[in-house]
């Protein structure tokens, strides 16, 4: 059984919702990035996201953007980001890490090698926001063969028609973005997300993680009601943001603020279904 | 790469949308499912002659089509070689060949109900254009444009707000082109409903390349009618400039089985290839994935995109379009390079010989031109498209040549 397999079935068990925390790798430098990512199990993230940065992540608000650039100028490359799952795995062997990102930098790397050295390196899925279903063919049998999870994003465009595509190949979790629009923009509305959820659990077995547009405790309580697991990214790179000036300078205290706020909206998410 | 040679080059893209290796859909999941209506809605669209002829009524009374082909009488004594011919399309309504396009996309987002247009734009020319037709129809307009663009070409910005656009700076990443690719999308990702993207070149996600394309090619049908009534034959070599490529693959495509055409596409060297500082995907580049296409694109070797330079921000964008990226590997087309000083001496030259200021854009094809015609017999023929004129372009030549306008 997979790592994520193994969460989500525990989560189940539990009859609770997973927290899911995104942080981009490296940001604002690989020690601080570091700092934070060994130390989210802790806070309560079930499931971390890593985001691989890019020059030009057209889905992700201006929070995503901002924190994927301050790695790239900290020097940041695909190794480092497979190093720090590496060194993040010394510590932590059963939490599921998900990487996230843009297909160009996997296509540079080569698809077959990416997919190796990242197993190896300890990754268990890929979420590519860019590579459609179409497209992916050209990937799948690399990640299947290494034993990664391709997930695959369901959004509000999704319909009837359209769902059977995204499912095809699908495996870890189906992520459902839950605004039309980039990361961290738009407010979520619980309401219609619970009713978007429905057609999704009935026609996967697979978990259903709810994210884009999660920013406050409420948000990750109200979302854990009926989704397997709450995502939240903008919001904690936005605190990274807090602690970085305008000459791009780092003041003390980061990684705590952002531990302290994955810890609050963990509960939340936790808390939800008691 | 050693390929096949097919039996005709104009079959592209295929049902997915590819050109070989190149092209595709490479979108957010959000986008998809208006990407295959959009597809659908076209191919409707071309098989439905009330849509053709609702196009070519506004591509004659409004757009001011077709363009002259021009015996560029004093260039060709000045260089003292082959004819040189000008398809004339800075002729065209608004001043360049960008409306060609946008006047078939907006009749196509008037037929898929959509009620907001948005578009992104580089020199400012497609910006203009888009801003004219939604003018024209009354639908409201935004266009994003890089900060460093909008401060460059900044008669193209007023002229947008005086059609009524809103011009939305864009202040990330180089602040250009590909900039204010990524934000359009944003702009699409966030009001997919009601909202039509006027993509203003030859990429993006399929169906866009094939589309843009075709609205383009009117360029090269009516150049090569235009040339055998004239002269009884086809040129010997026809030349565009390229950013993205859209000018370009409409002079070409329809050329592109005529074997005794030779084709070249003119990118931008910038301060010269081997300084780095360049926008020619194809000369420095290699393949890869961005704004919804596999093509080449520069980039560094872990895959993150470099930024362009280019003199003439209509050409600076480290990509290319998918359907240009399979020519060069096939070798139909040669894909050549003229650096900002070349466009610039070709920009005056073609002011003082000609009467005409081009637009920085076809500065550099005539660049090549120049090059080439030193090279061909006197009995030869050369066809360029004139792509733009260059009265949005006075502001930066002056300031290059230390003038306070």
């Amino acid at each position: 059984m997979s790592r994520i397999a193994r969460r989500f079935a525990e989560l189940k068990k539990q009859n609770r919702a997973g927290f899911v925390a995104f942080i981009t790798a490296g940001d604002p430098n690989l020690e601080t990035s570091f700092e934070i990512l060994k130390d989210l199990p802790a806070a309560g993230a079930d499931v971390i996201e890593l985001g691989m940065p890019f020059t030009d992540p057209m889905a992700d608000g201006p929070a995503i953007q901002l924190s994927s650039l301050r790695a790239l100028k900290a020097g940041h490359t695909m190794a480092k980001t497979l190093d720090l799952v590496r060194r993040f795995r010394t510590h932590d062997q059963t939490t599921p890490i998900v990487l996230m990102g843009y297909y160009n930098p996997i296509y540079s790397y080569g698809g077959q090698k990416f997919c190796k050295d990242a197993s190896t390196a300890g990754i268990d899925g890929l979420i590519i926001v860019d590579l459609s279903p179409e497209e992916d063919p050209e990937l799948r049998p690399h990640a299947k063969a290494a034993g990664l999870d391709i997930i695959r994003l369901a959004t509000p465009t999704t319909d009837a028609k359209r769902l059977p595509a995204v499912l095809d190949g699908a495996s870890g979790f189906l992520y459902y973005v839950s605004i039309t629009g980039v990361t961290g923009s738009k407010d979520i509305d619980p309401i219609s997300v619970a009713k978007a959820l429905k057609p999704l659990k009935a026609a996967t077995s697979l978990p259903v993680a709810v994210g884009f547009g999660i920013k406050s405790e409420a948000d990750a309580k109200a979302v854990a009601q009926t989704a397997d697991a709450a995502v939240v990214g903008s919001a904690l790179v936005a605190e990274i943001s807090r602690f970085v000036g305008k000459d791009g300078k780092l003041s003390p205290g980061a990684p705590e603020a952002v531990l302290s706020l994955v810890r609050r909206l963990a509960a939340s998410a936790h808390g939800a279904r008691n | 790469m050693s390929q096949l040679k097919p039996n005709s080059y104009k079959t592209g893209p295929d049902a997915n949308g590819h050109f070989g290796l190149y092209g595709g859909r490479y979108v957010a999941e959000t986008l998809m499912p208006l990407i295959l209506d959009l597809e659908r809605a076209y191919n409707e669209a071309k098989a439905d002659p009330s849509f053709q002829a609702e196009l070519d009524d506004f591509l004659e009374h409004y757009v001011g089509r077709p363009s002259p082909l021009y015996f560029a009488e004093r260039l060709t004594e000045h260089f003292g070689g082959p004819k040189i011919y000008f398809k004339r399309d800075e002729l065209n309504h608004t001043g360049a060949h960008k409306i060609n396009n946008c006047m078939g996309q907006i009749l196509l987002a008037r037929r898929m109900g959509k009620t907001r247009i948005i578009a992104e734009t580089g020199a400012g020319q497609h910006g203009v254009a888009t801003a004219t037709v939604a003018a024209r129809f009354g639908l409201p307009c935004v266009v994003y444009m890089g900060e460093d663009d909008i401060k460059r070409q900044s008669p193209n910005v007023f002229r947008m707000r005086l059609l009524g656009a809103e011009v939305r700076p864009v202040s990330s990443g180089s602040r250009t082109l590909k900039d204010a690719m990524n934000e359009a999308l944003r702009d699409w990702v966030s009001n997919v409903e009601n909202t039509f993207y006027i993509i203003g070149t030859v990429a993006g996600p399929h169906p866009y390349p094939a589309l843009v394309r075709d609205f383009q090619s009117v360029i090269g049908k009516e150049a090569r009618a235009q040339m055998l009534a004239r002269e009884g034959r086809l040129p010997d070599a026809a030349i565009a400039c390229i950013g993205g490529g859209s000018n370009a693959m409409g002079l070409f495509y329809p050329f592109l089985d005529d074997p005794d055409v030779a084709l070249y596409g003119v990118e931008a060297a910038g301060h010269g290839i081997e300084t780095g500082q360049h926008a020619a995907s194809l000369a420095g580049g290699r393949p890869g994935v961005l704004h919804g296409n596999r093509t080449y694109l520069l980039q560094d070797a872990d895959g993150q995109i470099i930024e362009a330079h280019s003199i003439s921000a209509g050409l600076d964008y480290p990509g290319i379009g998918p359907e240009h990226a399979w020519l060069h590997d096939m070798k139909r087309v040669n894909y050549v390079s003229a650096t900002d000083q070349e466009a610039l001496d070709a920009f005056q030259l073609c002011a003082k010989q000609e009467g005409i200021i081009p637009a920085l854009e076809p500065a550099h094809a005539l660049a090549y031109t120049g090059k080439l015609a030193k090279q061909l017999a006197k009995d030869k023929i050369i066809l360029m498209n004139m792509c733009g004129r260059g009265d949005k372009d006075i502001f930066t030549v002056a300031e290059r040549f230390g003038v306070k306008l």
